[in-house]
């Protein structure tokens, strides 16, 4: 298979998750958006390791995969603490960096 | 102007100054003379510092230090006598003041200052005469401020003035003699102002203050031009300088420039109006401005930098010049006014105009200007303790219209002050005589002007000193017989304040007497075969003889007869007929010299209405065009602030587009720049 249809794919699932992020108001739903985008970014990686024959890229991509790990974990927990104090998960009512 | 450096400029011919010898460094007691400035400069830091304190024996420890500056300063001229004339200036070196060396040693050009002290026989002289009058006068004014509450205030700026002016003299650079030109100006401005609680002294105090900083710029722009064109602003390198860049446009500058200095502190034409109203300070601080101190300067300035006038034939003349119309224009005013002290404050004006025109005609004139303003420091000093002591005995008056007949009240006053007003009558044998007529002689072997030849030079600079010897003559008996003789006018029981003459005590008289006895003696004495001018010689020069197109019999006896003839005509006019208390109109110049010749209101005209007119234009100008500019700034700011403030909604989707749109925006460059 030529490399433009894993890239294709990478960009495309890149575009789902940024629409994702900007579009759903749920901060739950906006991180699984980054994880998506974490996702094709990681396409991306393993592609480019394959097609040099080098492992650096699927080094990146597990790298990746730790850091997103990392995020989903303080993501999951600031949402929680936000949801205590302000009983929503809704990022549109959360504006306290306004100004 | 060219600007260029001089390297090593210290190996230059050493005889190069004007005949002056070449500086060694310092030996034996003259590395004590720092002592001299430091002893009153300290005692005035003590004493106003230490506040009430001190009070009740402060003014006698300011005595005492300037008595000590005395001490120190014979002992410096005793050794320097025991020299050999040609090794009389030596240099002590103190410290690196402003360290601007370039690095390494044979870098381009070096600029730095040192601050180190110039004893040779000019400085010396100027320490004795300084130091010698300034002490008599601070033990007059214990006696004359007795009364005073801040007395001891007084005596601190007076040992502020010693410090400064030592400062100035002493100095072997332009900046350090400029750290004593703006202390003795400071100090002025701090007695001058004295009695402050008077809001017309502090104005004179400020006006004083104020033209002499006109005159400092011109200094300082001096001082520019030296560092420009020769990288230093030691005395002695300019002299080498001067000697090897004559008719140099560099020099011309200069000399011109240190001319308005000149003018500015000692009284000048055209910024000699100051002059009249620091009469507002107490009377022993017109003693000490007039006679020993700060108006002294300006000539000390001209005559040490007697080479680069040498350079600058141009300069040498305006300064001549500058003398001349000053020498006419003090005594005019002098014959004129009935305030004593304003009297003796335009005499001052007129003496300083005759030792600036000394000092303007070149090595005729240096050594003659210096020794009329040594014997001047003496009778002039002399006067105005006098006319204070006057003061006095008569309830602070100063109206010469209400004084007369005061010869039998006060004796020893009056006998004092007849020393004084012989000597500066010029009448042989007294003091002024010798150093006077001197001058007026030199002016008359005036043979060129401003660099060319010019066989009038003479007759107009000799017939104008002469003519200023009649004037003087004139006001200065004017002054004299209406003080002493004629009918009493004293103010009596039905005008409210009666007076009751009588003589001073003896710290205000002893330092009469001995004032008196040098202003009777000290010329003659120093004239016993040139004396002084010989004494001179190490640091300006031997006098140069030039014949003048005069016999000087016919001079001598041309000035005696115009001195004789003034003299009776104030003798007529003010003793032996009756003087209105009352001011009586007088004639259009009579009018115009009561008012200063209206040099106030030509500063008025001249300078201050178009300077407030320039002020305002420009202070339009900064809140208009200046105050705009900023504000527009600040306006155009805040609007776009305001403009893009709406983006920062605080919603983290909104943020995350601009994230995303950055990063698209930045692959799209990056993209594009690749294809």
């Amino acid at each position: 298979m030529s490399l433009a249809y894993y890239l294709v794919l990478a960009v495309i699932l890149f575009a789902i998750g940024a629409t994702i992020v900007l579009v759903r108001r749920s901060a739950v739903i906006s991180l699984m958006g980054v994880e998506l985008m974490l996702n094709s970014a990681n396409l991306a990686f393993v592609t480019f390791a394959r097609i040099h024959g080098q492992p650096s890229g699927e080094v990146m991509a597990f790298f990746v995969m730790v850091v997103a790990a990392a995020e989903v974990v303080v993501g999951l927990a600031l949402i929680v603490s936000i949801f205590k104090a302000r009983n929503t998960t809704s990022l549109d009512d959360v504006n306290l960096l306004k100004n | 102007m060219t600007i260029h450096f001089l390297p090593a400029l210290v190996a230059a011919d050493e005889h190069a100054h004007a005949g002056a010898v070449a500086a060694t460094a310092a030996t034996g007691t003259a590395q004590w003379a720092w002592l001299m400035i430091a002893i009153p400069a300290v005692t005035a830091a003590v004493l106003l510092l230490a506040g009430r304190a001190t009070d009740k024996w402060g003014h006698w420890l300011a005595t005492a230090a300037s008595w000590s500056s005395f001490a120190v300063g014979v002992a410096v001229v005793a050794q320097m006598l025991a020299l050999p004339a040609e090794s009389r200036r030596m240099v002590q070196h103190l410290f690196t003041w402003i360290p601007a060396n370039q690095i390494g040693a044979d870098a381009a050009w070096h600029f730095g200052v040192d601050v180190a002290l110039m004893l040779d026989p000019l400085s010396l002289t100027f320490v004795m005469l300084v130091t010698f009058v300034g002490s008599l006068i601070h033990v007059y004014a214990v006696a004359y401020m007795e009364h005073d509450a801040d007395r001891r205030r007084f005596f601190a700026y007076l040992n502020l003035f010693i410090a400064a002016m030592l400062t100035l003299v002493l100095g072997d650079s332009y900046a350090v003699l400029f750290v004593g030109w703006e202390g003795v100006g400071l100090a002025s401005y701090l007695l001058i102002g004295f009695w402050n609680q008077v809001p017309d002294n502090a104005k004179a105090a400020k006006k004083a203050f104020v033209m002499n900083r006109v005159g400092d710029m011109g200094l300082l722009i001096a001082m520019m031009a030296m560092v420009a064109n020769f990288g230093t602003v030691n005395i002695e390198q300019i002299g080498h300088a001067a000697a090897e860049n004559p008719g140099s446009t560099a020099m011309l500058v200069i000399g011109l420039f240190l001319l308005v200095g000149a003018c500015g502190k000692s009284a000048q034409f055209p910024l000699q109006a100051w002059l009249g109203d620091a009469m507002a300070g107490p009377t022993p601080v017109s003693a000490l401005i007039h006679a020993a101190t700060m108006v002294t300067a300006g000539v000390y300035l001209v005559v040490r930098s007697g080479p680069v006038y040498q350079a600058s034939p141009v300069a040498a003349t305006a300064v001549a010049v500058v003398g001349a119309i000053t020498l006419v224009f003090g005594a005019v005013v002098g014959s004129a006014k009935d305030d004593m002290k304003k009297v003796l404050a335009a005499s001052t004006m007129s003496q300083i105009g005759y030792m600036m025109l000394g000092a303007g005609l070149g090595p005729i004139g240096w050594a003659f200007a210096i020794f009329h303003l040594f014997t001047h420091g003496f009778f002039k000093a002399l006067m105005f303790l006098g006319a204070g002591s006057v003061m006095h005995g008569m309830g602070d008056q100063v109206n010469i219209r209400r004084f007369g007949g005061l010869s039998a009240a006060m004796k020893l006053t009056w006998l004092t002050f007849m020393a004084g007003w012989l000597a500066i009558l010029g009448v042989p044998p007294f003091s002024g005589f010798w150093s006077k007529d001197k001058i007026i002689e030199a002016a008359f072997a005036v043979d060129h002007f401003g660099g060319t030849p010019a066989p009038w030079a003479g007759w107009v600079f000799g017939m104008v000193a002469m003519l200023g010897a009649g004037l003087t003559a004139f006001y200065m008996s004017r002054l004299f017989f209406m003080i002493f003789h004629g009918q009493k006018r004293w103010t009596s029981e039905a005008e409210g304040a009666p007076v009751h003459p009588h003589e001073s005590g003896v710290l205000m008289t002893a330092p009469l007497v001995i004032l008196a006895v040098c202003a009777v003696a000290i010329g003659g004495l120093l004239s016993i075969g040139n004396v002084f001018t010989t004494w001179l010689e190490p640091a300006i020069g031997g006098v140069v003889h030039a014949e003048p197109v005069l016999p000087v019999i016919a001079i001598q006896i041309g000035t005696l007869v115009l001195v004789l003839a003034g003299a009776a005509l104030a003798w007529k006019m003010y003793a032996a007929s009756e003087v209105p208390t009352a001011v009586p109109a007088g004639s259009a110049l009579t009018r115009a010299a009561r008012e200063d010749l209206y040099q106030d209101k030509v500063n008025e005209a001249v300078f201050v209405v178009p300077g407030s007119a320039l002020v305002r234009v420009a202070s339009v100008g900064d809140s208009a065009a200046v105050d705009g500019v900023v504000k527009g700034v600040a306006a155009v700011s805040t609007g776009t602030g305001r403009l893009v403030a709406f983006t920062q909604n605080g919603h983290a989707r909104t943020y995350a587009s601009y994230v995303l749109g950055g990063v698209v925006l930045a692959l799209a460059v990056v993209l594009g720049f690749r294809l």
